[in-house]
């Protein structure tokens, strides 16, 4: 006897089935791809472990109250929002900063060779570029992608011209703000065309501990020969619970290269969908993530080589995890059968700070041509015993040394960003989390004696 | 300064001897070198001066200054002032070297209650220390010992020796891996801190090391002991005649 299994949906997913409808209504265009994106969510529900690709992150459990989705914030929102101080704060040529999904300033004007325009003005007027959203067939049916297109409230879309050599990052900051949880679902597209070099560069910034729930896609578009790097930011709020989505369609002979650093949030997942539809296309996709407290933060990774030659991927993604907080890797590699001489190499390494904290790796390798070069390496343990013996026979003390150990181990995913101020900032944020730690460790020494 | 009395160590978690009752003293101003054939626990006992962790002193004492440091952490011992120029120098990708030589400096300073150094004194210190070591510039913004020959990495702990001032410095086998023109910059810097206040207890296989640091004194080491213990010229007889005698006598 066999029965299909329909769980009784939960709160959250009852809720935001009931809201659907009226939000549907209300928000600016692309009905059909909402209703798509939607109905893909209603027929699935939100994921659990059954799900393979949520095997380590059950979002139902972890979003068991679906927060609203965010209205527009008012000039008093908005000043409150971008009152404090951005990491990043006047590293974009140009800036444009949104609040709880919704586009609210820009500061400079775009570089040469850049348009933009805020997704909700596109939606609601129309714009050239709109069908490409949602457009990377990778990356369609899943649900957190799904959740944001059926929600997406404002964003950018931005277009990038032929062979242009865009002066300083494009900066977007989103703060996540509010006297009460909020849902938001902003969505990003830019278009690189051919030959094109640019840096994109996302901040997401959440005050307080409030649970949020913010839903972010990038997704980016790159013409033949053309070079795009990528940095993100997760400083969420301290209880959020925030989904991002980047996806890449890299044309013939392009270079990608995208930095994922996540630092806060209590349950946060990072998806990468990259395509690599042209012939030997380039992509350096990394991760540094350090965890404390309950964290659980999860990077899941999907790379297809789908042209000839196939192209080189490389996939490094450093994981500190602390006191009970739990990582999650999950990257594949999937090579097609016509995808010959893909070279694909793909590490995962964590370092596991305390008896509580806990690492799943899952990398998975599906290759379908026989003259290609893949790997993956997952590993996971304590800091290097012999290195901090090392430090220590110099005077370092422990504590001292095994920040530094840390500080070289996440660094090492972070170092490929071209940008020095940039990675500097990156690198101080690491410092910061250090501190933090130190702190945390002196106040337990303090209370134990 | 340095005393050694009939230390005992094996191998934590482990039933394996491997120092069996070793005394030794190495005098203020004083080169000892140790000399001995593979396994004879040369290396373990660098590690347990220095306090590595893989190892349970089952008996006996190590006395810096008369102070026992067998119960202090590797940075306390590094601060009372003791060095250990190490066989396989750690990389650290990612950490500049230059960043790790101000961490280790001001580290051991602060443990004595000596007040930071400032940027510019930091710096004018390494440059000249580079400098004399024959270190280019570009190396100390690299990662520390990331992609540096076998070579450049002794030069590096040679480098960190004369920038941490230790008192008592241990050299573990600094010759292993250098081409001659390395081995007497090496020397050099060894023999630039040779005076009546610092001492160095040089470990070594073979004597050509010796030839560009003239040992005052020259201790055979065999199966965890010290077994025959003489001037330069011990370490010209062991040259010609080989470990053989030693290995039967302990």
């Amino acid at each position: 006897m066999s029965a299909k299994i329909t769980p009784m949906r939960s709160a959250a997913e009852s809720a935001l089935i009931e809201r659907f409808p009226a939000l549907k209504a209300a928000l600016p265009g692309l009905a059909s791809a909402r209703e798509d994106a939607f109905a893909t969510f209603a027929a699935a529900g939100l994921p659990t472990r059954r799900v393979e690709a949520w095997k380590y992150t059950d979002l139902r459990a972890a979003m068991r109250e679906a927060a609203p989705l965010a209205i527009r914030p008012n000039a008093a929102e908005i000043a409150v929002a971008l009152k404090g101080h951005s990491p990043l704060a006047g590293q974009g040529a140009v800036t444009l900063s949104f609040v709880n999904g919704y586009h609210v300033a820009t500061k400079g004007g775009p570089p040469n060779g850049v348009s933009i325009t805020p997704l909700a003005e596109a939606l609601t007027g129309g714009h050239p570029l709109l069908s490409k959203i949602g457009a990377l067939k990778l990356a369609q049916g899943d649900l957190a992608l799904s959740l944001n297109t059926a929600f997406m409230t404002d964003g950018a879309i931005i277009h990038v011209a032929e062979d242009a050599n865009v002066e300083g990052p494009i900066a977007l900051r989103f703060v996540t703000s509010g006297a009460t949880a909020v849902a938001t679902a902003a969505r990003v597209l830019m278009v690189v065309e051919a030959g094109a070099t640019v840096m994109l560069v996302e901040s997401h910034e959440g005050q307080g501990a409030l649970a949020h729930q913010p839903n972010t896609a990038f997704e980016i578009i790159a013409g033949d020969k053309s070079v795009v790097h990528h940095v993100r930011l997760g400083l969420n709020s301290t209880g959020a619970v925030a989904l991002s989505t980047l996806t890449a369609d890299l044309g013939a002979e392009t270079s990608l290269t995208s930095v994922n650093v996540a630092l806060t949030g209590a349950v946060t997942r990072h998806q990468v969908f990259a395509r690599f539809s042209g012939g030997n296309a380039r992509a350096q996709i990394n991760g540094a993530t350090l965890l404390s407290s309950t964290q659980h933060a999860d990077s899941t990774l999907v790379v297809e080589h789908a042209a000839e030659p196939g192209g080189e991927s490389r996939e490094l993604f450093r994981t500190i995890v602390d006191d009970e907080a739990a990582g999650v890797f999950q990257g594949k590699i999937i090579v097609q059968p016509h995808a010959q001489k893909t070279d694909g190499r793909m590490a995962s390494n964590a370092v596991l700070l305390s008896e509580g904290a806990a690492m799943y790796n899952k990398p998975e390798l599906e290759i379908f041509a026989d003259d290609v070069a893949c790997a993956h390496g997952a590993t996971c343990g304590a800091l290097d015993d012999e290195l901090l013996f090392y430090l220590m026979s110099r005077g370092i003390t422990k504590a001292e040394a095994e920040a530094l150990m840390i500080e070289s181990f996440v660094g090492a995913a972070i170092d490929f960003i071209d940008h020095e101020p940039i990675r500097d900032i990156l690198h101080g944020l690491v410092q910061d989390w250090l501190q933090a730690r130190a702190a945390r460790l002196n106040a337990g020494a303090l209370t134990v004696s | 300064m340095l005393d050694i009395r009939n230390l005992h160590v094996k191998i934590a978690d482990e039933d394996k001897q491997i120092l069996n009752g070793l005394t030794l003293k190495v005098h203020r101003g004083e080169v000892a070198a140790i000399m001995g054939p593979n396994g004879s626990g040369k290396s373990t006992l660098s590690y347990v001066i220095a306090g590595k962790p893989d190892y349970e002193v089952t008996d006996g004492e190590v006395l810096l200054d008369g102070v026992n440091i067998l119960e202090m952490a590797p940075d306390a011992r590094a601060a009372a002032g003791l060095f250990l120029a190490f066989q396989y120098p750690m990389e650290i990708p990612g950490v500049a070297t230059m960043t790790f030589l101000k961490a280790a400096m001001n580290a051991q300073r602060k443990q004595r209650g000596q007040a930071e150094l400032t940027t510019p004194d930091f710096i004018k210190r390494v440059n000249k220390a580079a400098e004399l070591l024959g270190i280019p510039k570009d190396m100390l913004r690299r990662p520390l010992n990331v992609g540096f020959s076998g070579g450049e990495k002794k030069r590096m702990e040679i480098l960190q020796m004369t920038l941490l001032e230790p008192k008592m410095s241990i050299m573990d086998e600094t010759d292993s891996g250098l081409d001659i023109d390395a081995l007497k910059i090496v020397a050099e810097g060894v023999n630039a801190r040779r005076d009546p206040a610092h001492a160095f207890l040089v470990i070594t296989h073979y004597q050509r090391l010796l030839d560009y640091i003239k040992p005052d004194t020259v201790h055979v080491m065999s199966r965890g002991q010290i077994v025959k213990t003489g001037g330069a010229e011990l370490a010209l007889e062991l040259e010609a005649n080989g470990y053989r005698d030693y290995q039967s006598a302990a």
